[in-house]
């Protein structure tokens, strides 16, 4: 990672007017675009517009001959090119043939792209944006943070100051009045201008037709006052029919400002009349720079559903923290990380794509169904195989899948660190560990790995009965063996006999999630080997994020690396594979398990993991679970937010982690309970690592650990 | 009115605008007069204002109108449009669960009345409300027009601090005013 990369995100962090303005911003916005939703089946809203624009991208340069073909035709000319440098030249020479001296823009994320404004501007002609936001962040020498809101970054106060520096002394800070003054200035520039540029949102096939969507109503001013209008349209703003801006007009208000629709969407086919009765010039320049590539690569092909609303930075436990500009480039955000890695280049995404923590809150906002954590992934692995693998990283992962070397390498350094130890919590580490415990304690490592102590379980004997194999995965194995004995302990109350395969090793998520993908190729493999060999009707997983491996990600591995002779008994082990409180949920609902009848066990609260919500869509089962058996779920506030800890982030981007597990712990503690229970031991490490830090009272427990005793 | 027009009322004050309803024509227009008069249209620069040409205005006298009301023009060009106070102009649908209405904009007098002045009066016949966007892209193609526009509410932002502030670029309020066709079915 690049000091100058690290050092911007330490600016952004320390930055209160940044991380108030949009910590504001995310929770707000959570309420409202919930709002405008309302009424609307989202699902189905989503699915149409992912196969729409799913079938535009597989038909890209059909569509752009027929856009081209109907523009035409109504007197639009048409420029289509492969390079940005032609694009910028063809506005060039449009604006010196036609003697213009001041163009109006509104906004064009395709112009930034490609850097239009300053090569017009060394070209000796004036540019505008008349975006409020994007103006404002022109006249500060900046680049927008937000691509819906381009100056999100910046308090009124900051704004004033750019104005009586930029265009004139005395303004205050004054929203209403800072709004009034860049309508009069900008005023003049739009009946000056000569010429003006805008972007579009999207870009009907079957009509010639330019949808644009504004709120300030700019576009129209644009579109309307100077003689040429010159539109830069990305190839993946083509859609075939009329009909498809139904859809995309139905989400991108509400999924970008919860806006039933914006003030101001133009449909524009042709050329209009001036105010002068002349004709008007319409020029539209189909952009590819890169997106037809990227619309055949099996994998980032579904990028191109992207209609650009922004909600994905909006979800972002990340970029609520960080902001814009630590992106470095014009798109930012997880699809902006994307779009960087294409249209600029694969290495300019390097830095960037470390910030994605996995959570998938995108995933589930996201109108275009993208999978963008997926994506990100991809990238990682990618980058991986252009940069190769790490040396440390290497010898790291040949450690962890040994599991005995792991487990007493890990425990030898816990032992040399005993006097730093306390109640089973290592709180500070010498020298450069020193940071893994500078927000939270770590876990103790437990003197016997669950490996061995399993071997002292006695579980009730009996022949011919149902066999269910336990996987543990590192943190249940050697930090919290307990966990998986009480994960015995239930299931042999149902009369299940527990087997634990011996050759279990790393589920492969931190080799995938740094993008050694051969390493969790080699994990996947071991394990579905051992867990296969007995004759089990489920494998159980107590850590969510091992249960995503084994159900999913074995699989998406092999896919990814072309192993498709692995790919039938990695299918038969994910049919087997659950999770703990689906399991022991069924096995209520099904009598073989049953609570102690009347128990008040008091409030307790329940965090939601990421992989257990959002992958695995398990989240009311734990709850349901907890509450029969007794205690009272009191909800935390933002109770399916990441905690931060997302495997080894918390190590690589702990200034990230710490500020995220932060305001879990203040959710936590508003709710009111005294004992906060979830589903994953890596939530545990992090959570109870911290209220530790904070010498909280707070109890934090798995959901295993708080059933076991509530069962006849 | 119906349960449409209640709806395309609650969701257009949702976003700022105004509606009004008038049965008569006349009483749409004498409603549009005096609000002309008390929001202080004079015949001097910031003071006009501009009305576009449309079927509302078959049969009346526009010359009588401007005499009348001083700064009422129907000439409407790019400069005066620049200087008015106020817009009105006739737009060709509504659509009820955005609050939106639809204009055929490709003539230009159109569009310079309903984004340069101060404020917007938007005519509609009472007959041209659809429930929403799927039937309004029915009635509107771009086979028919080049430059379609949708107006919902006025114009706004949030770009400073994300404080919602009505009016930048383009009208800072919308005035609605529906009125019913004699022989149209309602």
């Amino acid at each position: 990672m690049e000091t100058k990369f690290r050092e911007s995100i330490n600016k952004a962090l320390h930055n209160p007017n940044l991380t108030g303005a949009l910590g504001r911003f995310s929770e707000a916005y959570r309420i409202s675009r919930q709002k405008a939703y309302e009424g609307y089946d989202f699902e189905a809203l989503r699915t149409q517009i992912a196969e729409r624009k799913s079938y535009a991208a597989s038909h890209l340069d059909e569509l752009a001959d027929r856009f081209t073909k109907n523009a035409e035709a109504r007197g639009t000319k048409v420029f289509r090119t492969k390079d940005p440098a032609k694009v910028r030249e063809y506005i060039l020479n449009l604006a010196r043939e036609n003697g213009v001296k001041s163009i109006v823009k509104s906004k064009s994320m395709a112009s930034e792209e490609i850097h239009l404004n300053r090569h017009l501007e060394t070209g000796g002609i004036g540019v505008s944006e008349t975006d409020l936001g994007e103006w404002i962040v022109q006249l500060a020498g900046q680049t927008p943070s937000h691509m819906v809101m381009p100056a999100i970054h910046m308090t009124k106060e900051e704004v004033a100051t750019v104005f009586n520096e930029q265009v004139e002394e005395g303004q205050k800070p004054d929203i209403p009045k800072l709004v009034k003054f860049a309508r009069a200035k900008m005023r003049t520039k739009f009946l000056d201008a000569e010429m003006g540029i805008t972007g579009a949102n999207i870009a009907v096939a079957e009509t010639g037709t330019l949808v644009i969507v504004t709120n300030e109503g700019n576009a129209r001013l644009v579109t309307t006052l100077p003689k040429i209008h010159v539109a830069i349209v990305g190839l993946e703003k083509l859609m075939e029919k009329f009909e498809d801006v139904v859809p995309v007009l139905t989400a991108l208000p509400k999924s970008a400002t919860a806006q039933l629709l914006t003030s101001y969407v133009s449909m524009i086919s042709g050329p209009v009349p001036n105010t002068d009765g002349t004709p008007k010039q319409l020029h539209i320049i189909l952009m590819d720079n890169r997106r037809t590539e990227m619309s055949q690569d099996p994998k980032f092909k579904q990028a191109m559903q992207c209609i650009r609303c922004a909600s994905c930075l909006n979800v972002c436990p990340v970029f609520r923290l960080v902001g814009g500009h630590v992106f470095g480039k014009v798109y930012t955000g997880g699809i902006g990380t994307i779009l960087t890695a294409w249209f600029d280049a694969l290495k300019a995404s390097d830095d960037i794509q470390s910030l994605c923590i996995q959570c998938g809150n995108c995933t589930e906002v996201c109108p275009g169904k993208i999978d963008i954590p997926g994506l990100i992934l991809e990238l990682r692995r990618r980058l991986a195989v252009e940069n190769g693998q790490p040396l440390a990283q290497k010898a790291i992962f040949s450690v962890v899948n040994n599991r005995r070397l792991f487990h007493s390498m890990l425990r030898a350094a816990s032992v040399m660190q005993k006097p730093l130890q306390r109640d089973g919590f290592i709180r500070h580490l010498p020298f450069f560990l020193s940071e893994m415990t500078e927000f939270r304690s770590l876990p103790a490592i437990a003197e016997a790995p669950f490996r061995d102590t399993f071997k002292k379980i006695q579980q009730p004997a009996g022949d011919g009965k149902e066999k269910i194999a336990f996987y543990a995965g590192c943190l249940i194995d050697f930090a919290y063996p307990e966990m998986g004995e009480s994960l015995v302990k239930i299931l042999n109350k149902a009369g299940i006999e527990v087997v634990f395969p011996e050759g279990q090793t790393c589920c492969g998520a931190p080799a995938r999630y740094s993008g050694a993908y051969e390493v969790a190729a080699q994990n996947a493999n071991d394990n579905i080997n051992a867990l296969l060999a007995d004759d089990v009707t489920y494998v159980v997983s107590a850590c969510p994020t091992c249960t995503v491996a084994l159900k999913h990600e074995f699989i998406s591995t092999f896919e990814s690396l072309g192993h498709t002779g692995s790919l039938p008994r990695a299918r038969e082990l994910a049919d087997k594979v659950i999770d703990f409180s689906s399991l022991v949920k069924k096995l209520v609902d099904e009598g073989r398990l049953k609570f102690k009848e009347g128990q008040q066990l008091g409030k307790i609260t329940y965090h939601d993991s990421c992989h257990l919500k959002r992958t695995l869509k398990v989240s009311q089962q734990p709850r349901e679970l907890l509450t029969q058996a007794g205690y009272e779920v009191a909800e935390m506030y933002e109770a399916d937010m990441c905690c931060g800890m997302g495997g080894s982030y918390s190590l690589k981007l702990p200034e990230i982690s710490a500020p995220i597990l932060e305001r879990k712990l203040t959710n936590i503690k508003n709710s009111g309970a005294l004992l906060a229970v979830m589903d994953c031991p890596g939530c545990v490490m992090q959570i109870r690592g911290g209220l530790d830090k904070q010498n909280s009272t707070i109890k934090v427990a798995h959901t295993v650990q708080r059933l076991a005793d509530e069962l006849e | 009115m119906d349960a449409v027009f209640e709806t395309f009322k609650l969701r257009a004050e949702t976003v700022s605008a105004e509606v009004h309803h008038f049965p008569h024509k006349n009483e749409a227009l004498d409603f549009i007069l005096h609000y002309l008069h008390d929001v202080g249209v004079s015949d001097a620069p910031q003071g006009y204002a501009v009305w576009a040409q449309c079927p509302f205005l078959d049969g009346l006298d526009q010359k009588q109108l401007s005499t009348t009301l001083p700064g009422l023009t129907f000439d409407v060009n790019r400069e005066v449009s620049a200087l008015a106070r106020v817009g009105i102009s006739q737009l060709d649908w509504a659509i009820a669960n955005t609050g939106t209405l639809v204009q055929d904009g490709a003539a230009v007098d159109q569009r310079l009345v309903s984004t340069l002045p101060l404020i917007h009066i938007a005519l509609i016949r009472s007959d041209r409300l659809v429930p929403d966007l799927p039937s309004a892209l029915t009635k509107i193609r771009p086979e028919q027009t080049n430059y379609i526009s949708f107006i919902t509410g006025p114009s706004r932002t949030a770009d400073i601090e994300r404080v919602l502030t009505i009016g930048v670029h383009g009208p800072e309020k919308l005035i609605i005013v529906f009125f019913d066709e004699p022989g149209s079915v309602n």
